[in-house]
């Protein structure tokens, strides 16, 4: 039984990160009925961008120009890394989706995918192949809960993404913003007649994604302390089976598709050779989509006429 | 154009006199420019470069010297316009009448052997330009192969319409029963023990293993196809997703083809013979496939498969006729693939080929046979060509496809028929 919770603690944190990545997906097919196949990049440059704020803050505390206690860098690093790469993601929707808007859907898919290459080549020429490590900002303590140990940082991440998720959720449930972006997902053509403002509403959706990447970003470098810029391909692609799992457009889907992957994954490599471990994922996941095609809270698909 | 043309035909712009020149001409004639030029090379091209102090004849048509060393760009260029265009613009201008008077008894006389002797000239053309060096040769062999392998994604991609991921895995199905199979018969080595049988059969007997590494792949097919009439679009694209990963995890789980390291020490079988009459049958067969009913009734299935099924279009047959003809013939060009380079691991049939695969489809053209071909030459050779840029290549191909994106969103040459009777046919003077 202790076995089944310590792997459950380990398989809610691998999840968080998949659930973060996937809301950017299903929040810019809701809107755009397009995915942003660079977002896995986009969580590698978030990661990236946290490593550099947070280096230079310790930096700067070390060298005494600031006085800033480590949670206070933590929470710095976020919101600035959060702030900057939300503008990665509104450059991406500018130069790549914007002037795609009206071409057919593949070719959007075709500049998602050659921007994450370039974003990853770029962080490549830049920094170079070798892995760098994130500042340790959050000394780990472990908690001993009846036999299962469960570090500070997990519940950290844990309960932070999910307080994020649910921000989210009021944010397109309760504000003007929010209706807007609703809007566009239910009807793309009658709304911009409306008065809404398409273009702006697209820039915020990738804006939100952006940073919500971001902060996954931070939370892996917090819990594995290794960046790579090949990082955001696996994680990714995994998201985006994520968000398709949960049903296009679909914010609570995307969370627990994300965490239901994240499950498969833990529970399968304790289970089984770690060998195995994608190949089982994605059997369940092509199982799944074999009887549910539509995902968990998509809608179905016809092509019969039904009379 | 053509309205503008006809109205003021004084006022010629630049473009269309060239196109004019070109339209005029029959394709023999810039045929045999190219011959004229890869013998000048052939012949000339050594003294030339000592010539003009080049240190060899520049393999990828001086890419690779004009990027390493600046100071040699003036040779290069000299010897460019010298080896290449002049007897390629020259040569069909002097004797463009008269080939095309040739063009047209031909024509007349048998269209197969007008295209037999295009093909041999092709073949002439290409066998000469790869005889210079080893590295041309693996450059045209993976060229030719990579031709296969758009045009089998372009039906599934262009014709149908689906977004189709699942092309590596249909490319490491072919390659890796291709290699068990000449392996275990053909080869002695460590890990399928001695040769099974004699080893002269080999070469007669490999098209038999490409064939069966196309069925292999087709029946993976069957696992995307199925799930193809519930559902298409993104749903579509995961399911091939998990396909592809679910393929080189398999194979990365299977000892008996050494999981993870790989296989190698392939038979060396396919020589440029080979590739090129595989490459010649699968665009002739894709091709005819794409103009048939079958093809028709892929389009209809695109545009919009509920009229499609109200019309009497079968569409779980055209589904799945398309998605096992377009994973045989990737299975065809992994089985090449593999005994090309002599060695295989899972790792080579993973996102990256996805990506380029996919760059190559929807550069050239959906829909178009012509699109693919253009596709799949012009992004292998500017990769090879880009190679000394190092890491920057991969920031300046993938600019490029965005800007063909952006302005042209379905690819250089779509929705455009390959007529051979036409492309072969004697030009009428206008």
């Amino acid at each position: 039984m202790t076995f089944f919770f310590q792997n459950l603690i380990n398989a809610l944190q691998w999840g968080s990160f998949y659930a973060l990545i996937a809301l950017g997906y299903s929040m810019v097919y809701g809107v755009l009925m397009l995915f942003n196949f660079a977002h896995g990049d986009i969580f590698m440059v978030g990661a990236y961008i946290g490593f550099g704020v947070a280096t230079g803050l310790v930096a700067l505390t070390s060298m005494g120009a600031l006085a800033l206690p480590n949670w206070l860098i933590l929470v710095l690093t976020i919101l600035i890394s959060m702030f900057l790469t939300s503008f990665v993601g509104m450059i991406v929707e500018r130069v790549g989706y914007r002037p795609l808007r009206d071409a057919p859907r593949a070719s959007a898919a075709i500049t998602g995918l050659m921007i994450g290459i370039i974003l990853e080549t770029g962080n490549l020429a830049l920094l170079g192949a070798q892995r760098i490590s994130f500042p340790a900002l959050v000394q780990s303590t472990t908690y001993n809960l009846g036999g299962v140990f469960v570090t500070n940082k997990k519940i950290m991440i844990v309960l932070f993404s999910i307080a994020l998720m649910y921000a989210l959720h009021l944010f397109v449930r309760k504000t003007r913003w929010g209706m807007a972006m609703r809007a566009m997902a239910f009807d793309y053509v009658v709304v911009p007649l409306l008065g809404v403002p398409i273009n702006n509403i697209a820039r915020m959706t990738f804006a939100i994604g952006s940073a919500l990447a971001a902060v996954a970003g931070i939370f892996f470098g917090v819990a594995y302390p290794v960046l790579d810029p090949y990082m955001g391909i696996i994680f990714g692609w995994k998201a985006f089976v994520a968000a398709i799992l949960g049903g296009r457009g679909s914010i609570l889907g995307a969370c627990l598709a994300g965490f239901l992957l994240g499950f498969i994954e833990i529970f399968v490599a304790m289970i089984f050779p770690s060998t195995l471990r994608d190949f089982i994922a994605y059997s369940i996941i092509l199982l799944i989509l074999t009887f549910r095609p539509h995902g968990f809270f998509g809608e179905p698909y016809s092509a019969r006429l039904s009379l | 154009m053509q309205i503008n043309n006809s109205l003021s035909p004084e006022k010629k712009t630049f473009a269309s006199r060239i196109r004019n020149s070109f339209a005029q001409l029959p394709l023999l004639a810039w045929l045999c420019g190219v011959l004229g030029a890869v013998l000048l090379e052939r012949y000339l091209g050594d003294p030339l470069t000592e010539l003009l102090g080049l240190p060899k004849i520049p393999a990828l048509f001086g890419a690779v010297t004009i990027l390493k060393k600046p100071q040699l760009i003036p040779g290069t260029v000299a010897f460019l316009f010298l080896i290449y265009a002049v007897p390629i613009l020259v040569i069909p201008r002097l004797f463009g009448s008269i080939l095309n008077r040739l063009v047209g008894r031909l024509f007349h006389l048998s269209p197969a052997m007008s295209v037999a002797i295009h093909l041999g000239l092709l073949y002439l053309i290409l066998s000469l330009w790869a005889d210079v060096s080893g590295y041309r040769l693996l450059t045209l062999k993976l060229t030719l192969i990579a031709i296969i392998v758009t045009l089998s994604l372009n039906v599934i991609n262009g014709y149908m319409g689906e977004f189709s991921c699942s092309h590596p895995g249909f490319l490491a199905l072919g390659a890796y029963t291709a290699s068990v199979f000449t392996l275990f018969f053909f080869v002695d080595d460590k890990v399928f023990g001695a040769a099974f049988l004699p080893k002269f059969l080999g070469p007669f007997l490999f098209p038999i293993a490409l064939i069966l590494g196309g069925i292999v792949a087709a029946i993976g097919a069957i696992a995307i196809a199925i799930p193809s009439f519930r559902t298409r679009g993104d749903y579509l694209a995961i399911i091939s997703l998990a396909f592809m990963f679910i393929v080189k995890s398999i194979i990365e789980n299977l000892e008996f083809v050494r999981g993870p390291r790989g296989l190698s020490s392939q038979p060396n079988y396919v020589d440029l013979p080979t590739v090129f009459i595989w490459t010649v049958a699968a665009v002739w067969i894709i091709n005819n496939f794409v103009r048939s009913t079958t093809g028709k009734a892929l389009n209809a299935v695109r545009d919009d498969e509920m009229a499609a099924d109200a019309m009497t279009v079968n569409t779980r047959r055209t589904k799945i006729v398309a998605f096992l003809f377009a994973a045989f013939w990737a299975g065809v060009a992994g089985g090449l693939f593999a005994h090309v380079l002599r060695y295989v691991n899972p790792g080579t049939f993973s996102i990256q080929k996805l990506a380029e695969v996919l760059a190559m489809v929807y550069f050239g053209g959906l829909n178009s046979v012509y699109g693919s071909i253009v596709g799949a030459v012009s992004l292998s050779l500017l990769g090879e060509a880009l190679r000394p840029l190092e890491i920057f290549k991969w920031i300046i191909i993938p600019l490029l496809l965005i800007l063909v994106m952006i302005f042209r969103p379905t690819g250089l040459i779509a929705f455009k028929d390959f007529d051979v009777m036409k492309l072969i046919s004697p030009k009428e003077k206008s």
